[in-house]
């Protein structure tokens, strides 16, 4: 029988606390020698491929602990251009408080440990979260891929919803940050400028990988037993349902806060251009000043004073807004306006659906 | 001899009853399957311990599943019992309504090295189920099996302990959920978006329909013999669509409709705003 043994690599700890374990020294070196050695461009992440039983944890988790926002680790296998998912682990509610640090990192390294013993590949891949509704766009995302990022040359998150998963959806999603973003993100470069030369719009902050989803060929012959006979299942009964509107009102409740959000960001935009041009006025006022006071200097036979002074309040450069924020609300918005879409399309396949019935 | 007045001590809770019946979910079966095609190669079978919560009707609902490493020989059992207490343990903070209920061993049957590690998770928790997935399909069918047992002893010896399968409940609807398709085949290319999974519901319910239009034919037509049942099943089922005047439907519907129409509108708006403001944002200097 198969005995999967991922690659070892040094245990890892939750994002906001990064340690090494200590593996064993031997291994370390070996492995530092080994990453070294190749440096050639890593291939481009095609797909994601999860076990059954990895979908199914997930589900489970998210969903009993809904709508409270949930989090755990994946753990698999990087293989060439396919990202592997054969495992998974939930991580326990954090309060708010210091010690649930080290107490999260001690749980991660006894579940790893533990997962070790009976052959998991305790590779660690990624993350996975809860959603709701589709707003998983935030700050704190793209900071926990960073941090990942720097320990793991290719790591991915997987979003599922519970609440778009009661329309008869399976609402996974992979998702990654591009390269590009990432580089920018790294050199704090999302000022305008950058962005307008990168060509780098809200659009490809994340990219969405597909998934494909694997069994053994042991479950999958006992589900082929054990799959029962009706026709219909549950996931019809919720597909065909007629009652889809409070799914529509929370989606454009949150698309109207979101617009509301989007507008403030364009405000302090606004803002900022403002009292730029306002400095820039403000300069060149006082440019002139000095440089008739050079004059007067020159005329009176004195050195001429700098045209210059950093020590001038006037001259301290604005600090421009991140775009950031304003990026993130876009692709919520955006995701959305997609759900919507996708609904609307239901709905309108439903209510034919229902005509013809109802004629015949 | 009068009687004493009624002194009702409180019954034993159910806890101590044994449980009468189980139900199993899709992730338990998965881990089992998946921790068998891992299992180091000297061993034959993987035991492990069941997580779940025991329902006031006295139906064990097994919701999760971790293996415990453990060696077995002719005669004798080791399990790894502090392993066994730090999963719990990790287990535990996750979610804390999961107790001990039971625990697992693929194989087909029950051996006498199962009636040790049955002694030992007695020990844990009263009452523990014992499942067995027979991964071997000895029988030539996937057999799962859950049995409790009790103890036959003869007067003050403890003789043996004899289980006894109980009800066994797999109906997995969580597992429906994520759809029965994506669960059974070995490799599923994409999973299916919002649109071809309503294709493929309409279909099943095309199907269905036809199928019934095809008995309702066949009775009619004395070909089958008509079952009652069925006839009432079917009549209560057209019977609960509500009647409306067409005019009323039409309004409905219409109604319906335009809401429909509305959304796309409001979404298709929003893209275009977005997008013009993205450009005003990024837009050359205002210098």
């Amino acid at each position: 029988m198969a005995n999967r043994k991922g690659l070892p690599k040094p245990f890892l700890c939750l994002a906001l606390v990064i340690l090494y374990a200590a593996a064993p020294g031997g291994m370390r070196s070996f492995l530092q020698a080994v990453s070294t050695v190749t440096e050639e461009a890593p291939t481009p992440l095609r797909v994601v491929q999860m076990e059954g039983l990895a979908v199914l944890k997930i589900i489970k988790h998210c969903e009993e602990f809904a709508p409270a926002l949930v989090t755990g680790q994946l753990l698999g296998l990087d293989v060439g251009s396919v990202l592997e998912v054969t495992n998974c682990f939930p991580f326990p509610i954090r309060e708010e408080d210091d010690e649930a640090d080290a107490d999260g990192a001690n749980y991660q390294l006894e579940m790893m440990r533990c997962l070790r013993e009976v052959n998991v590949d305790n590779n660690t891949i990624g993350w996975y979260q809860s959603c709701l509704l589709g707003s998983f766009q935030t700050v704190e995302l793209i900071e926990t891929f960073m941090n990942y990022q720097e320990n793991i040359r290719r790591c991915v998150c997987i979003v599922y919803d519970p609440s778009r998963s009661s329309q008869g959806v399976l609402a996974l999603k992979a998702l990654k940050l591009t390269d590009s973003f990432m580089d920018l993100y790294r050199n704090n470069g999302l000022t305008g400028e950058k962005l307008r030369e990168k060509k780098l719009s809200w659009v490809d902050i994340f990219e969405e990988i597909p998934i494909k989803v694997s069994n053994s060929a042991l479950v999958s012959a006992f589900m082929k037993e054990l799959e029962p006979e009706s026709p219909v299942t549950q996931c019809d009964f919720e597909r065909l349902k007629l009652s889809t509107a409070p799914f529509m009102e929370r989606n454009l409740e949150f698309l109207i806060g979101c617009m509301d959000d989007l507008s403030s960001e364009q405000n302090k935009f606004q803002y900022y251009y403002r009292n730029l041009s306002r400095q820039q006025s403000q300069q060149q006022a006082w440019l002139q000043k000095r440089r008739q006071e050079n004059m007067a200097r020159k005329a009176a036979g004195e050195e001429p004073l700098p045209e210059e002074d950093p020590s001038n309040p006037i001259f301290k450069p604005v600090p421009e807004p991140s775009r950031l924020d304003g990026y993130l609300v876009t692709n919520q918005i955006s995701s959305y306006c997609n759900h919507i879409n996708g609904v609307a399309g239901q709905n309108f396949n439903r209510l034919y659906l229902m005509k013809a019935l109802h004629e015949d | 001899m009068a009687t004493s007045p009624a002194l009702l001590f409180p019954s034993p809770s159910s806890a101590s009853s044994p449980p009468s019946s189980a139900r199993v979910e899709a992730v338990v079966l998965f881990n089992v399957c998946d921790s068998y095609v891992r299992r180091p190669d000297q061993a034959d079978r993987v035991i492990g311990t069941l997580l779940g919560s025991l329902l006031p009707d006295g139906t064990v609902h097994v919701r999760n599943s971790y293996v415990v490493p453990h060696s077995e020989s002719a005669d004798q059992v080791a399990i790894d019992i502090d392993y066994h207490h730090n999963m719990y343990a990790s287990h535990q903070k996750v979610n804390s309504k999961e107790v001990i209920v039971g625990w697992f061993s693929t194989g087909f049957g029950v051996s006498g090295g199962s009636t040790l590690i049955h002694e030992f998770y007695s020990r844990e928790v009263q009452n523990p189920i014992h499942l067995t997935v027979d991964t071997g399909f000895t029988r030539g069918e996937a057999s799962i099996k859950a049995y409790i047992s009790s103890n036959l002893s003869l007067g003050d010896r403890h003789l043996a302990a004899q289980f006894q399968e109980i009800p066994l409940d797999l109906r997995m609807i969580e597992a429906e959920k994520a759809g029965f398709e994506i669960l059974k085949s070995t490799m599923v290319e994409k999973l299916p978006n919002d649109l071809e999974g309503m294709e493929s519901s309409m279909e099943k319910l095309y199907i269905l329909i036809d199928e019934i239009y095809k008995y309702v034919d066949d009775v009619v037509e004395g070909r089958v013999a008509p079952d009652n049942r069925i006839g009432r099943f079917i009549s209560d089922s057209v019977a609960s669509m509500p009647k409306l005047s067409p005019a009323a439907f039409d309004k409905l519907f219409n109604d319906k409709i335009q809401d429909n129409l509305t959304l796309v509108y409001l979404s298709s708006i929003t893209r275009t705003q977005i997008s013009i403001a993205e450009k005003l944002n990024t837009a050359a200097q205002v210098l």
